[in-house]
């Protein structure tokens, strides 16, 4: 019988993670005074473009990419602070996309696409993934197929709400080929208008698109194709969680802050309702429910800095995620109750934070999702072993 | 070869030393119940078989192992007591149960007390032959401690003590209580007028009456004081300071203050130890470990087990604790103490039919340790503050908000 998951308690943070982290604290700041997260909100055009180009002159798109594609050649695992503080301001970016790109090309691209592609992602061109054919984050099947016919390699199908796709410059695409998994690096522009639907999300912080990719021709270069790509794309799913995790855990602490901002100020029956033990109590449940997801991202943050994930990192990711969904989920829920008519309303802040919320509980597996399959590591792994 | 791995090798040693050490002493099982806390000693019984074990601990210099080596202590670095405390646990040996002297009273004397204090309590905790209650709690004041009424009024190179105490753990065998008690009935501030005690339990006028616990045993007594005479030099502090050190007490009994002897207070139960037991129940006709909801359950508690451990490994990395930096302790006590009684329920569900047995049944399933570790579990719920104690002082100290 093997614990060792349980004895695993893994927590490094060496002065390189620091210094990013103070650096991403400094800039969240910033990014919080000056209002650019809510101008945004309703805006044509993705994210702000100009902080995403600040963030890649922080160096923050090439943090996990190796040193010779220009890069900083930190582990993947550094970028969990720093997308931890970014949702702690609600400011929603293609970094999370970008570096699963980059962790795609790193793992399984062939010498000539990491030379062609690294470089460009980590000078600050975007990347989005698309992963799934329908809207489950359980399903093991790929739909979309690239098919060689008359000596043309062509893409078959379609992809619902891709994350960052209005952004991105290069599009990462999972299809299947005689029902092995392939990725195909498209370029933005080999998509015409047609094929790109901007989606309508709740959280309106974010930005994807729904994309029909029948028709559109691929080369040979452009395939990504490995022996090991299958157990990849399984990393690619809990790295997608992991920063998922992290964003949620920071939006989780921005909805904190807010609740007890209004706690600390509204008074009713001449007392102000943060003296009301039917708000203070949930309100502290929330800040230990914190606490136990910033552990548990640490840890998972930690192991995945290591070569390829093990057992012991898909189990840390697989919790993050079910803690930090769970817990936005519940602070956001009771942010906006606890705010009365005023959380109701489209200007209190409470609003970011549900509708984030109900977008993050979705990503890359909500609580149930990550659950179920811990349970399968956890205790059927007691009778095999 | 860097210091520290010499430092780590000299540990690894010392781990297995200790580890052997307990192998070859760990006591026979005696063949009748011993206790899963040191607040559930009930028998003289048990009493003497405790006793014995920290005694023989204490000799082999596995207890107390970085207190002062002057009042029997091992002068030695704390990570040595870390490491064999670690080993107890892994070894399941009994708990060394004179707490309240090695965990709180001790480190207490240790950091504030005077040499005289030093030299005449610390050894006698350590050796067991001491043993230390708490006289904090009284019948009307629990929660409200700063309203205790329990009179010390001063009487020559005495004060004389009036009133009653309750739920003192061990009292019926204690040779020494911390006691807080009200010189200053006028005081313009509740907490200004109570004072703090090292007091002896054997002078005439204190008598303990045992009240028997949910569990069925009598691990604590209501305590009466009737003009008994406590020397004033058995006073800590000064007059009027007994608030601020029983607050200073409860920090060590939280754990939010370092200092303890050692030794293992209250057995741990881990979802280890419920998987161990699950795997043999059955949920229509399954396993259990097969059942759909059950799965769902048992994950959520070892991921709030997981979450809890690295929390307490998180605390010592200042780096990774810059939002709300003193929240870490205390939240992660009140959701290990929660976390456990909400663990230790559902083991009882899940026996079945058979988890309406309880201990003295032979069939019960381990003897019936879930039921009574359920129920156990209650004293670190209420015992030491409440949960809802624990939630105000998080929320008005560490979130800001305001008093209820
Ligand atoms: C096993 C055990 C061993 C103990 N050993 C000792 C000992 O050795 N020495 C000693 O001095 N004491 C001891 N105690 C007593 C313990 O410290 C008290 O029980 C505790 O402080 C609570 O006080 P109370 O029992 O009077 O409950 P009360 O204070 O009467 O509380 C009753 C209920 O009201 C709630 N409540 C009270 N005030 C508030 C508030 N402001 N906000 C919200 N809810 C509130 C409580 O959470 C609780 O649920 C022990 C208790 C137990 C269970």
């Amino acid at each position: 019988m093997s614990n060792s998951f349980l004895n695993n308690l893994g927590l490094e943070f060496n002065d390189e993670q620091a210094m990013l982290l103070e650096s991403a604290q400094q800039f969240c700041a910033d990014i919080r005074s000056s209002g650019v997260v809510r101008d945004c909100l309703l805006a044509e055009q993705p994210y702000p473009g100009e902080v995403w180009q600040q963030m890649v002159e922080l160096g923050w798109s090439g943090v996990s990419i190796a040193e010779e594609f220009g890069g900083s050649g930190l582990g993947i695992g550094s970028l969990v602070p720093v997308l931890e503080a970014c949702g702690k301001v609600m400011l929603s970016s293609p970094l999370a996309s970008t570096a699963l790109a980059a962790h795609l090309l790193t793992r399984c691209g062939s010498k000539q696409q990491k030379k062609s592609y690294l470089p460009r992602l980590a000078s600050g061109e975007a990347a989005c993934l698309a992963l799934l054919d329908n809207h489950d984050w359980g399903a093991e099947e790929i739909v979309t197929q690239l098919i060689k016919a008359d000596d043309q390699w062509r893409l078959h199908g379609s992809k619902p709400l891709v994350m960052d796709a209005p952004l991105a410059r290069l599009l990462f695409v999972l299809a299947q080929h005689n029902g092995e998994a392939r990725f195909v690096i498209l370029e933005r522009s080999q998509l015409d208008d047609g094929q790109f639907a901007p989606d309508t999300l709740i959280d309106q912080t974010k930005r994807s698109a729904s994309l029909e990719f029948t028709g559109t021709d691929v080369s040979t270069a452009q395939i990504i194709s490995h022996s090991e790509l299958a157990g990849v794309l399984q990393e690619l799913h809990l790295l997608g969680a992991l920063f998922t995790a992290a964003e949620a855990t920071g939006s989780a602490a921005f909805t904190l802050d807010t609740t007890v901002e209004y706690l600390k100020t509204r008074k009713q029956f001449g007392r102000l309702i943060g003296s009301f033990q039917a708000l203070k109590h949930p309100v502290v449940d929330i800040l230990n429910d914190l606490n136990h997801c910033r552990s548990l991202l640490y840890h998972a943050a930690t192991l995945c800095n290591q070569q390829s994930l093990n057992n012991d990192a898909e189990v840390a990711c697989r919790m993050a995620k079910a803690l930090a969904s769970d817990t936005l989920v519940n602070a956001a829920d009771r942010a906006v109750q606890f705010h009365g008519a005023m959380g109701f309303t489209y200007e209190c802040d409470a609003q970011l934070a549900i509708r984030r919320a109900q977008w993050s509980q979705a990503m890359f597996g909500d609580a149930a999702h990550h659950r179920k399959r811990l349970a399968a590591l956890l205790l059927d792994a007691r009778h095999e072993a | 070869m860097t210091t520290a791995d010499t430092e780590t090798r000299e540990l690894q040693e010392f781990r297995r030393e200790v580890a052997d050490w307990l192998a070859a002493n760990k006591p026979e099982d005696p063949g009748f119940l011993l206790p899963q806390s040191f607040m559930e000693v009930g028998s003289e019984q048990v009493l003497d078989f405790l006793r014995e074990w920290q005694y023989k601990l204490w000799s082999a210099g596995y207890l107390g192992m970085a207190w002062p080596r002057e009042y029997g202590g091992g002068g030695r670095p704390a990570v040595y007591q870390t490491i064999a405390d670690a080993e107890m646990r892994k070894a399941r040996v009994p708990i060394c149960f004179n707490t309240i002297g090695l965990g709180w009273a001790g480190p207490l004397i240790i950091d504030i007390g005077s040499e005289e204090e030093k030299a005449r309590y610390l050894k006698g905790i350590l050796s067991a032959e001491d043993i230390w209650c708490q006289g904090f709690s009284e019948p009307d004041h629990g929660s409200d401690l700063g309203s205790a009424q329990t009179r010390a009024v001063r009487d020559g190179d005495d004060y004389l003590v009036n009133g009653t105490k309750i739920w003192t753990t061990l009292g019926n065998f204690a040779k020494y209580m911390i006691l807080l008690a009200r010189t200053d009935p006028n005081a313009e501030r509740r907490y200004d007028g109570l004072s703090y005690f090292l007091a002896p339990m054997t002078v005439p006028g204190i008598e303990t009456r045992p009240i028997q616990k949910i569990t069925g045993e009598y691990g604590f007594t209501e305590t009466f004081f009737t003009d008994a005479r406590i020397p004033a030099a058995c006073r800590m502090g000064e007059e009027g300071q007994g608030w601020k050190i029983a607050m200073r007490t409860l920090q060590y009994e939280r754990g939010a203050e370092a200092g303890a002897a050692g030794g293992i207070a209250i057995i741990p139960i881990s979802t280890q130890d419920l998987l161990a037991m699950a795997a043999d129940q059955q949920r229509d006709g399954q396993p259990v470990l097969q059942d759909p909801s059950s799965r769902d359950q048992l994950v959520q508690l070892m991921i709030e087990e997981k979450a809890i451990r690295l929390s307490d490994a998180r605390a010592d990395i200042p780096a990774l604790c810059t939002d709300y930096p003193f929240s870490l302790p205390l939240s992660n006590k009140l959701r290990t103490s929660e976390w456990s009684r909400r663990m230790r329920q559902y083991a009882v569900s899940l026996q079945g039919n058979a988890g309406s047995r309880y201990v003295g049944d032979a069939r019960a399933i381990e003897g019936g340790f879930w039921q009574r570790a359920y129920l156990n579990n209650f004293s670190v719920t209420i015992g030491g503050g409440t949960s809802q104690i624990q939630a105000n002082i998080v929320g008005e100290h560490i979130l800001g908000l305001p008093k209820s």
